[in-house]
């Protein structure tokens, strides 16, 4: 078997998700190459070099893959990686939007966001939201799979020294451009690899309260999430939320604030490994899933935490 | 220009989803069902798009069961023109939708083709994405707004660290965020006017489409629960118990 990994990136450095992606592809088994497509991506080629278990770095360099347009990287791939037996890429927005365009130039099927890897062909996964599981088993001569990275440990990013191939393949389609994009610019973790996430939700009640989080979240090098809720209200921008159709995430401490704990964002975060809530209705249904409960007014609360932090950290 | 836009029917949002005992699934028995969300923010796209004078005609097609007409009536009802039911009652999954709605926009050729992003029950995200790739349309998946302007559209898109506008050569594939807009009620007298709207029926056979599966599903589980735990009486305790008990802090 050889299975070809997508990496993701930003152009400039590696995202911890292709090494998790990489550690999906360690459970199917088999040869591994790492497909780095971007514009001025060398240094992302090199560091996925080093990735543990990587055999050999293929890099696509080339404007027409600089924004990650899936026309273009749906193309790329499904010409790269038609002699594969695997094509793997994180399930962040990048892999969700190309890989569906790579199984259908294939006449493949696609398996979304697996969890686990049964065998080559055999993929848990999650459905309904995250309230079923299933284990789904492809057919096809191709298996295109997208990976929920938070469901697998990543592999080290360093000792590895796989030789890097340059291609001169240049898809351009032709459908679409870039316009612009506003991206949110923080010093804070990145929320769907962070350790520690600190969320709000309506109990918030605006976005100027949220900086009692971050000042909280600073305190112990967390993340800033939000419940849809928040973000639906126009509280924090849409890259905050945490749930079924936002972030997964999966951090050792998941902080839940004035978050009531709809199903949908259980979804997103129920696989920390330690839940606090924060929440004055003591019947939230957070409270289920949270292995530490307080019932108490936010804003009480979480200046408290602060003070407590500040004590200990 | 003409719209066409897909819509599933699901589970509804609001029922609390059993796994089977035999573990063969989702208990689907009696269970109230609906438009899936995401597509009511496609269809509430394509009524302001219209409303905007920018569509002229807005299609609707469905694939599924003969109850699926009644997620099509409901957008009729929204203000959709007319709709197709392609109908069967096997499964059909991602790719196979993909290339059953090519065949629907080989017959119609809209200009636009608007669908929900994901359904919420296969979580899948991939059939507006195949449909772009089978027809060789650009996409602008998961949009927070649609502009149409000229032979283009720009596609505000939401992305893992914030938003991305996209300019898509008409005729195009876009599927819907949550936040794309706020989908309407359908009115009562708007819905006795949808039951006399048009609506064609077809199979996959007649859109010359194998639907046969590719992907098989061996079990359905439950999710492993997580057992509630304590209640803290303060955040002195809070503290305490994350440093001391849990350790991760």
């Amino acid at each position: 078997m050889s299975i070809l990994v997508i990496a993701e990136h930003d152009n400039s450095s590696l995202k911890q998700a292709t090494l998790n992606v990489v550690a999906a592809a360690k459970a199917i088994g088999g040869d591994i190459d790492v497909l780095v497509a971007g514009e001025n991506c060398g240094a992302v080629a090199e560091a996925a070099a080093k990735a543990e278990g990587v055999n050999k770095v293929l890099v696509a360099d080339n404007a027409a893959y600089g924004h990650f347009l899936g026309e273009n990287l749906g193309e790329l791939v499904a010409e790269v990686g038609k002699g594969y037996s695997h094509i793997l890429a994180a399930a962040g927005t990048v892999g969700k939007d190309f890989m569906p365009r790579v199984a259908a130039l294939l006449d493949v099927a696609q398996v979304s966001d697996i969890m686990r890897v049964e065998s080559e062909d055999t993929f848990v996964r999650p459905i309904y939201a995250g309230n079923a599981i299933a284990t789904v088993k492809s057919s096809d001569s191709i298996k295109v799979v997208t990976v929920r990275p938070t469901a697998f440990d990543p592999v080290a990013g360093e000792g590895g020294s796989a030789a890097v191939e340059q291609l001169d393949v240049v898809k351009d389609a032709g459908l679409s451009q870039f316009v612009n994009e506003e991206l949110a610019k923080s010093d804070r973790p990145d929320l769907a690899s962070a350790g520690i996430v600190v969320s709000g939700g309506r109990g918030m009640q605006n976005g100027d309260n949220f900086k009692m989080l971050e000042q909280v979240a600073d305190l112990m090098g967390a993340a800033v999430g939000a419940s849809r809720a928040a973000v639906d209200a126009g509280f924090v921008p849409n890259d905050m939320q945490v749930g079924q159709t936002g972030k997964i995430v999966a951090p050792q401490l998941y902080i839940a604030v004035g978050i009531s704990g709809a199903i949908q964002h259980l979804a997103g975060m129920s696989d920390s490994k330690v839940i606090v809530a924060i929440n004055k209705d003591e019947e939230a249904p957070i409270f289920q899933v949270a292995d530490y409960g307080l019932v108490a007014d936010l804003f009480e609360a979480v200046p408290q935490l602060e003070e407590e932090l500040k004590k200990v950290m | 220009m003409k719209v066409l836009v897909a819509v599933k029917r699901v589970i509804d949002y609001n029922v609390k989803v059993r796994v089977k005992p035999d573990n063969t699934g989702v208990d689907l028995a009696n269970v109230k069902m609906a438009m899936n969300p995401f597509c009511e923010i496609a269809v509430e796209e394509a009524v302001r798009l219209k409303e905007k004078g920018v569509a002229s005609e807005i299609v609707v097609v469905s694939i599924g069961p003969k109850a699926s007409q009644e997620q099509i009536r409901t957008a009729l009802a929204l203000g959709a023109d007319r709709g197709i039911h392609v109908e069967t009652d096997e499964e059909v999954q991602s790719l196979e939708a993909a290339k059953l709605l090519k065949a629907v926009v080989e017959k119609e050729e809209p200009k636009l083709v608007i669908l929900g992003k994901q359904s919420i029950d296969s979580d899948n995200n991939q059939t507006g994405q195949m449909l772009a790739a089978l027809t060789g349309m650009g996409q602008g998946t998961f949009a927070s707004e649609v502009v149409v302007e000229g032979d283009k559209v720009n596609v505000t898109r939401e992305v893992d660290g914030g938003l991305m506008t996209v300019a898509l050569n008409l005729p195009a594939v876009v599927t819907t965020d949550l936040r794309l807009n706020e989908p309407r009620y359908a009115s009562l007298p708007n819905i006795m006017k949808a039951k006399k709207k048009p609506l064609d029926n077809m199979s996959p056979a007649d859109l010359g489409v194998d639907i046969a599966p590719r992907l098989s599903t061996l079990k359905v589980e439950a999710p492993a629960s997580r057992q509630a735990g304590v209640k803290v009486a303060d955040v002195a305790e809070l503290v305490d118990k994350l440093k001391n008990e849990a350790k991760v802090i």
